[in-house]
């Protein structure tokens, strides 16, 4: 297998998420306390970031239905899950969260409404395109697998 | 300083133990894993826990704890709540207590400050955070 295609199309799978503005800096961040001990580290805070956040979505969601026009309550749920999208660095979802936030201190529901359907339409494509690169680095295997020793 | 990773059984056993324990508080899972992670890579033991009850009660049975970091907003306990039963304890009001929070509100953060936490700051944290940190707290 040739791995080093391999790597080399994770490496541009991994910029295209960058150029589209689905991750920023923080996603960096967290890849860089990748090491050793924690070979898999941003992937196992990819997976608590989508249970995570799939929860806090189906929250509000619910709130929204429960709790009518109960704008502080529906910014707090979202304060939480802008915390998350923060802090894997998920800018486009975290985009979406602050219009949320806005719109909430306008009053404005169906802005509010909106902004969720947007959010929901970032998480899934954010999920998809995240473990599409996840899966390829697992077959690309770890950086220098498979070079060989310089003669 | 020193690392324990790569060794193998009481030798990394005596290793870790050797490292400044620090507990991270934070109800958000995401969170708990990242400031663990930039924690371990500046070469800290760390228990995270998800609220300030586990907390206090593992402060109350581990002797060791050097550090506290703790998210500020927390259902059931805050994380300035956390920091004023840590300071009103005669046992534990010598750990530092670094607070922790995605909003940057003065009155907050003064408000921790006066309560005796050490540093106050904002997520998402960062290595060169948790570097200038400890060089100062923990030395």
């Amino acid at each position: 297998m040739d791995y080093s295609n391999l790597r080399r199309q994770a490496a541009s799978m991994k910029k295209g998420l960058f150029d589209q503005g689905h991750l920023d800096e923080q996603f960096r961040q967290v890849e860089d306390l990748q090491d050793e001990a924690s070979p898999n580290f941003v992937e196992e805070v990819a997976v608590l970031f989508f249970k995570d956040s799939g929860r806090l979505i189906s929250n509000l969601e619910q709130a929204l239905e429960k709790y009518p026009r109960d704008f502080n309550r529906w910014d707090a749920y979202m304060q939480q899950l802008k915390g998350s999208c923060s802090s894997i660095g998920a800018s486009r979802m975290k985009s979406e969260c602050m219009s949320f936030k806005d719109n909430c201190g306008k009053g404005n529901v169906e802005g509010c409404m909106g902004c969720l359907q947007k959010l929901k339409r970032e998480h899934a494509i954010l999920r998809q395109k995240l473990e599409s690169y996840f899966q390829l680095l697992r077959q690309a295997g770890p950086t220098g697998a498979a070079t060989r020793p310089v003669m | 300083m020193m690392s324990c990773k790569g060794l193998g059984g009481e030798g990394s056993a005596a290793a870790a133990a050797a490292l400044p324990h620090v507990l991270a508080v934070d109800d958000s899972s995401v969170d708990r894993a990242v400031i663990s992670g930039i924690l371990r890579s500046s070469k800290f033991r760390v228990t995270a826990v998800d609220s300030g009850k586990r907390a206090l009660e593992l402060l109350g049975s581990e002797a060791n704890v050097s550090m506290i970091i703790t998210d500020y907003w927390m259902p059931e306990m805050t994380g300035y709540e956390l920091l004023k039963k840590v300071k009103g304890s005669s046992k534990l009001k010598g750990i530092p207590v670094v607070i922790m929070s995605s909003e940057n509100v003065p009155t907050r953060i003064t408000r921790c400050l006066e309560e005796g936490a050490e540093d106050f700051l904002l997520k998402p944290v960062q290595p060169s955070d948790v570097s200038r940190l400890c060089n100062r707290v923990l030395r």
